[in-house]
């Protein structure tokens, strides 16, 4: 068999996938997000971009695999296989600290602490206030304008913002 | 012309074809129900909160439907299995087929069903099916979230005001004939518990009965014992009066176009 020939090495790829933003969350990049989990090379030399979704619903996953084929196909890879999975389960623990300041200056209140797969996630501390800081803040609903936050306000400022779930 | 041959009836599926498929039906019709609530809930939050649960409920139903479909091995895909199936052939329990007209009819039907998918997945989260393993353990932290929202609602209407009250008493009641099929475990799924793939739901009423019980008490309300109780058979394929109305309108597009993506 003829080889596939690309003219990406799997860092180059890794990196240009890595860019990709959330359609949702244009601040965060999916590597900021922990959703791209791996690029490899597969035995038959086909690129292999693997991400996970963040809820089982997340309507972002077509656009996010959308745009990593088309950003990987304008900088001229070869054959590319953008594959979702749903093991192990995506939590917030993997998003990066740098996501989580990108989060904060968005306006986005960053995933607190996780306590446990099945654990008592109403024990969640309350988030602070990402407009002034504020740690006095009351929970409006827990679900929000996307699956994966759900709605504060502060006592403070008397501002409504959103609240990235930790899960 | 040729008659294409018709798909086997849900019944007659492989064993692990079938468990999928009742665990991906439940799902995908709850979401449909709830998905009813769009624009429509009593106010803007909840609007956003039923159909973001709806959305989780949809997510699991496409995994869970695309698994059955390669367990199956005969070229049906998820919308093949979602919008090309008659009414004999959803195995779906009946409680997530319930009207939810009255917004506490929603969240009864909420309260029961997160409380047992909550169960559920916790336990199927070990299945040798590494699939139904992975589906679940994704499932279980969204599920938690709507058995807490569906507990909140409950209490705060329970414990409201005498209309809210006895709103919320008369959802339970409307949906309690339909909790016992929840825990029902056939032969099929016994079986397969056997070989650790499925979860024995039977196993399931213990725990699941401690917290809706906790929930109803703090909500002061109560569980009416000696109503009547559905006869079932949702498992096998039969359903409720309002089950082909809500697959007519959820299967209508798929049907007129055949193919139609967005």
């Amino acid at each position: 068999m003829v080889a596939v020939s690309t003219e990406l090495t799997v860092d180059e790829v890794r990196e240009l996938a890595a860019a990709v933003v959330d359609p949702e969350i244009p601040v965060l990049t999916i590597e900021d997000l922990g959703v791209l989990r791996s690029v490899d090379r597969d035995p038959d030399g086909r690129i292999v971009v693997t991400i996970t979704p963040t809820y089982s619903g997340c309507p972002a996953m077509d656009v996010i695999t959308a745009d990593i084929r088309g950003t990987l196909a304008e900088h001229g890879a070869g054959e590319v296989e953008v594959r979702t999975v749903l093991a192990p389960a995506w939590t917030t623990d993997w998003m990066s600290e740098q996501g989580k300041r990108k989060l904060v200056e968005y306006g986005i209140a960053p995933p607190g602490e996780r306590h446990g797969a099945g654990g008592p996630v109403l024990l969640e501390l309350a988030p602070r206030c990402p407009r002034c800081g504020s740690g006095r803040t009351r929970l409006v609903s827990r679900f929000g304008s996307t699956a994966c936050k759900s709605i504060y306000s502060c006592q403070d400022c008397l501002e409504p913002f959103d609240h990235f779930k930790a899960i | 012309m040729t008659v294409p041959t018709s798909p086997a009836s849900t019944v007659e599926l492989a064993p692990p074809v079938q468990y999928v498929l009742r665990l991906g039906d439940d799902a995908l019709v709850l979401a449909q129900r709830l998905g009813e609530w769009s624009a429509k809930a009593p106010e803007l939050e909840e609007d956003v909160a039923l159909t973001n649960i709806a959305l989780d409920l949809l997510g699991q139903a496409r995994a869970l439907l695309s698994h059955a479909g390669r367990l199956e091995d005969a070229g049906r895909d998820e919308d093949a299995l979602a919008f090309l199936r008659d009414e004999r052939d959803w195995v779906n329990v009946q409680l997530v087929e319930q009207p939810g007209g009255d917004f506490a009819d929603t969240i009864a039907r909420q309260l029961f069903f997160s409380a047992y998918q909550y169960e559920l997945y916790g336990r199927l989260v070990d299945s040798v099916d590494e699939t139904l393993a992975a589906v679940a353990a994704k499932a279980v932290k969204e599920v938690t979230y709507h058995r807490d929202h569906a507990a909140q609602w409950v209490v705060r209407l329970g414990d409201g005001t005498e209309v809210s009250h006895a709103r919320m008493q008369a959802g339970l009641e409307r949906m309690w004939p339909y909790v016992g099929e929840l825990f029902v475990s056939d032969e099929l799924e016994r079986g397969l518990a056997g070989q650790r793939i499925a979860v024995d739901s039977a196993k399931l009423r213990a725990p699941w009965r401690q917290f809706v019980d906790d929930v109803v008490a703090e909500a002061t309300l109560s569980i009416t014992e000696g109503l009547w109780t559905a006869p079932g058979g949702g498992r096998r394929g039969i359903h409720t009066e309002s089950f082909g109305y809500l697959l007519a309108e959820m299967q209508h597009l798929h049907r007129s176009y055949p193919g139609a993506r967005w």
